[in-house]
């Protein structure tokens, strides 16, 4: 499997890339890890005319505070997020969910960026910015627009980007005081796109859960934000029974496809168990 | 710059400058393999799976079938070709001989390059740190478990002894 012909491009500044990608249109692609585009360039499945690639513009990785944020560059790779103690400290929910990615060889090179443009339903960074309500800041030679993650996947492997434009930095809360969280998944394969992803944070007073957030990967063609869902469970007494009921009425309310290898009420009994799964030791991390 | 035009790079490989000249397209394994004539790199499944083709770029992993030739110029690339001293096995290669840690060797290099990286960062890694770092390197032959243990002896050996050279 080869590529087809592609014109390839490498400008030095993000004010270059941004002017590239004005010219070139529609028909180019941005490359940044290449571990998703890679393969679908080998495959065919992707043909761009031209390839600008973003791999020098290395300003763009990195990970900072922005007051009650963390802003992650878009060249950050997954690797750099997973090990980062600033993340470690500030969003372990996102850094234990970067260390499951793929295998280590593409954690070493597929980055933050590339993965939300990419959007695949099951992946875990585009479920990490649905689920801490991400924002997604995108710039192209007109301007900047700054996205929450929840407009910004519109479906599967379909964003709200333009053809001329670029993601530059996503900010993701910082966990709060009392607050803990999980990440969960379940594949067949070590390495493969989970069936489904969960990633939850809890924040506890005392016995009661007081703020909860809850996101599905692979229960639909974006990842589904059930902040709305389990709204009623805020504001109670957080154990294991509660846990149970919340993980039962989220797995309840999914509607997802129903597919050959996974038929749709397996998907639904997983996700009550991740969920389950999730919330039991999000609390266990708050309470700690 | 149209597309099928071959452009000529300038590839650093294992410290050598090789001049190729390439379609943008060419996958960085095959300039190795075809232009660099080191074959030592093996190419696989050709979309990042089986990890045959691993090499690094500036000292970490990359898939040399994810990368492009041309996306390399500027940067230090380090194929299967640079791992032994002067003919003698690394410490990693002798325990994959010791260890029965291949059979039929086509994943060997992949598996070595990946290894090289990850035991410089993970010097006492556990068997499942390894298993995990393995995961992406796929071997039809062996059932892993001597690979295993070929990677706990060496990261011992190297732990022991930094400069250790096979004998």
């Amino acid at each position: 499997m080869k590529p087809a012909a592609f014109a390839y491009h490498r400008p030095e500044s993000i004010e270059e890339t941004l002017r590239q990608l004005a010219a070139l249109g529609s028909s180019a692609k941005v490359i940044a890890g290449g571990q998703s585009l890679g393969p679908m360039l080998n495959m065919r499945l992707a043909t761009p005319s031209d390839l600008i690639d973003l791999n020098d513009l290395t300003e763009l990785a990195y990970v900072r505070e922005v007051g009650d944020m963390l802003e992650i560059g878009a060249l950050t790779r997954h690797a750099q997020i997973a090990a980062s103690r600033l993340v470690l400290d500030k969003c372990p929910l996102l850094a234990h969910a970067a260390k499951t990615i793929g295998h280590y060889a593409i954690r070493q090179r597929g980055t933050l960026g590339g993965s939300l443009a990419h959007a695949d339903p099951a992946a875990q960074l585009p479920l990490m910015a649905v689920t801490l309500g991400a924002q997604i800041e995108v710039i192209s030679s007109r301007g900047k627009r700054i996205l929450a993650a929840a407009d910004f996947f519109e479906s599967a492997m379909s964003t709200a980007l333009t053809s001329d434009e670029m993601i530059k930095c996503v900010r993701f809360p910082k966990q709060g005081a009392q607050e803990g969280s999980s990440f969960q998944f379940f594949n067949r394969r070590h390495g493969d796109y989970a069936i489904v992803a969960v990633g939850v944070t809890v924040a506890v007073q005392g016995e009661c859960a007081v703020r909860l957030r809850l996101g599905l990967g692979g229960v639909g063609a974006v990842p589904l934000d059930c902040m709305d869902m389990v709204q009623p469970s805020v504001d109670r007494v957080a154990d294991a029974a509660w846990a149970a009921e919340v993980a039962l009425a989220v797995s309840q309310a999914l509607n997802p496809e129903d597919e050959l290898r996974v038929p749709a009420v397996y998907r639904k009994e997983l996700a009550h168990t991740l969920v389950e799964r999730a919330l039991v030791r999000a609390l266990e991390r708050a309470k700690e | 710059m149209r597309a099928m035009e071959k452009r000529s790079i300038t590839l650093t490989v294992n410290g050598q400058n090789h001049e190729v000249m390439v379609e943008p397209r060419k996958l960085l394994v095959d300039a190795l393999r075809e232009d660099c004539r080191l074959t030592g790199t093996h190419v696989g499944c050709e979309h990042g799976v089986c990890g045959a083709c691993t090499v690094l770029v500036d000292g970490s992993t990359v898939r040399s079938c994810l990368t492009y030739a041309i996306q390399m110029e500027g940067h230090e690339v380090s194929t299967i070709e640079s791992v032994d001293a002067g003919g003698k096995l690394s410490p990693l290669q002798q325990a994959l001989h010791e260890e029965h840690g291949l059979q039929c060797g086509f994943c060997t290099p992949g598996i070595v390059m990946t290894f090289e990286a990850f035991l410089k960062h993970h010097s006492d890694p556990s068997e499942d740190e390894i298993r995990e770092a393995l995961s992406g390197n796929l071997c039809r032959c062996t059932g892993y478990q001597n690979i295993v243990k070929a990677i706990q002896k060496a990261a011992e050996q190297m732990r022991k002894n930094p400069d250790y050279v096979a004998p």
